[in-house]
């Protein structure tokens, strides 16, 4: 009687999880397909728009390079990405605890949001040197905003009924922060973090559009100088692997280690 | 035990007009006494609970405590919600033993505790389990171990079964009279059942609304220990009738 449902349980888990890989994949080929086939039929030339297989001998001659671009881009992403977190936690707290901090610090948070980072980019590297900083600092900018207001707004929108429960129990303002406040905002903060990813990703490659001597970014510039538009596609398919790679991550994680933060995010759809 | 002399509570909202919750409200609670508190929705019922809770401080009177002015929530209270307001992230046991935690007061034998706690309730097995497993009972029932974890001698229940269905709410009355019976405390009850009242309680306390106050105190001359079956008795059906007159004949009045 107990053993059954829940070994239904974890099969329709599997299920869903084989479904959540296999559809997207499925489309992924599908498109390939039709792609491959629409540049050989209608003979379109190649520094237009190359055809999979080209694009795949084309990049993966040179794999060892690429590799070492990817790498290099990986590590913007995940600095960059890592920062965010690092500054929006702290941030949201701040301006969930102060109306003070909040009305202050939010004008500055929405103008960071309405500078064009391409634009910003250039500066940070006369700032900053022609080195891995001044695209840490982009990839973060790019990232961080939407994390900040999902943190803020979990931790804001805990029912008044827990926090008067803390208070019942003679909560300090710590312990409400840490046992109710921070717990209950996890699927806000997962929601957050696979924007912020998404987001990081980005913001890597216009940091490395800008200045780099490294980087799937760098790669995608100077091979189009070049007119070498397959490994320029070959770069960008990469990045947007990266990008998904990285987003399932963060399902995993989220799904091994807050299962119910999991669940909660299936009843109110994150993005 | 619980004492309220002269208690008012005025609500200021940030927009609009003051609101005045509760005025002159003077009860006395004895040690180990289950009282209800009956009325209209807003008749001040939750707001009198959370001044005894010292979740809120009284605007003019005072809530005393053994003789202790209350100023703050007390240790010794255990408070059981309308909504079971259980932690999502916490399994059964953690949730009950939620208050420990914020108290510091878990110790080696706490565990033990809990599962005593939760047999007592009906909830042994399901320990390990989170409250998204549960239904809305077994929900409430285990925001009642948490509020009995700590041992309070006063237990304060606002609607605790309020947001159950009519057969679950019969079952939980008889269950925290099975309770009260196997660990005395001070009961105050808030329900807006008038039967449920009666069935519960050593004295129903009937308010009316705006401004809250108290109406009557009203003994009931039920004898224990208490079932389903006495609602058939002729005092049961007086005693409520009585009850319900002073709610419905109060509201009449205030409407012409």
């Amino acid at each position: 009687m107990d053993e059954r449902p829940s070994a239904r349980r974890s099969r329709a888990r599997l299920r869903r999880a084989a479904r959540d890989v296999v559809q997207p994949t499925l489309f992924f080929v599908l498109l390939l397909v039709v792609w491959e086939l629409a540049v050989r039929i209608f003979a379109i030339p190649v520094y237009l728009l190359p055809a999979p297989t080209v694009i795949w001998t084309d990049t993966t001659r040179i794999a060892a390079a690429v590799g070492g671009h990817a790498l290099a881009t990986l590590q913007t992403i995940v600095m960059g990405f890592l920062l965010s977190i690092a500054v929006s936690l702290p941030l949201a707290i701040l301006i969930t605890y102060s109306r003070l901090f909040a009305n202050a610090v939010y004008p500055l948070l929405v103008v960071t949001q309405s500078i064009p980072k391409v634009a910003l980019a250039p500066i940070l590297v006369v700032a900053l040197g022609p080195n891995e900083m001044p695209r840490v600092v982009v990839t973060f900018l790019v990232a961080f905003f939407p994390l900040v207001i999902a943190i803020a707004a979990g931790l804001i929108s805990v029912p008044p009924d827990l926090l008067e429960l803390g208070r019942s129990y003679k909560a300090t303002r710590f312990q409400e922060l840490l046992r109710i406040r921070l717990p209950y905002a996890v699927p806000f903060v997962f929601s957050g973090l696979k924007v912020a990813i998404t987001l990081s990703v980005v913001g890597a490659v216009v940091g490395e559009f800008v200045a780099a001597n490294r980087g799937l970014g760098y790669l995608i510039t100077s091979s189009t100088a070049f007119f070498k538009t397959p490994v320029a596609f070959g770069a960008m398919i990469l990045l947007s692997i990266m990008g998904i790679v990285l987003f399932q991550a963060l399902v995993i994680v989220e799904r091994v280690c807050f299962p119910w933060s999991a669940t909660a995010g299936e009843a109110n759809p994150s993005p | 035990m619980i004492e309220l002399r002269h208690v008012e509570q005025v609500f200021r909202p940030l927009d609009g007009d003051e609101v005045v919750a509760v005025r002159d409200v003077s009860l006395t609670v004895e040690r180990d006494e289950f009282v209800a508190l009956v009325g209209p929705s807003g008749c001040g019922k939750s707001t009198l609970l959370r001044l005894v809770a010292g979740l809120l401080r009284p605007t003019a009177g005072e809530v005393l405590i053994d003789g202790t002015p209350v100023r703050e929530p007390r240790q010794d209270t255990g408070i059981v919600f309308q909504n079971p307001t259980l932690l999502p992230w916490a399994s059964v046991t953690d949730n009950v033993l939620f208050p420990l935690k914020l108290m510091r007061q878990v110790r080696p034998d706490s565990i033990a505790t809990v599962h005593a706690l939760l047999k007592l309730v009906g909830l042994a097995g399901f320990e390990h389990r989170y409250p998204r497993e549960l239904s809305g009972g077994m929900q409430q029932r285990a925001a009642i171990c948490r509020a009995l974890i700590h041992d309070p001698d006063i237990l304060l229940m606002d609607e605790p079964f309020g947001a159950l269905d009519a057969l679950t709410r019969e079952e939980m009355s008889l269950e925290l009279l099975r309770i009260w019976t196997a660990q005395p405390k001070t009961i105050v009850f808030v329900t807006h059942s008038i039967p449920e009242a009666v069935l519960l309680a050593d004295r129903v306390v009937v308010m009316s609304p705006r401004p809250g106050r108290i109406v009557e105190e009203i003994a009931v001359p039920l004898p224990r220990p208490r079932t389903f079956d006495l609602e058939g008795l002729r005092e049961f059906q007086e005693c409520a009738q009585h009850i319900r007159r002073l709610i419905f004949g109060r509201a009449t009045v205030g409407a012409a």
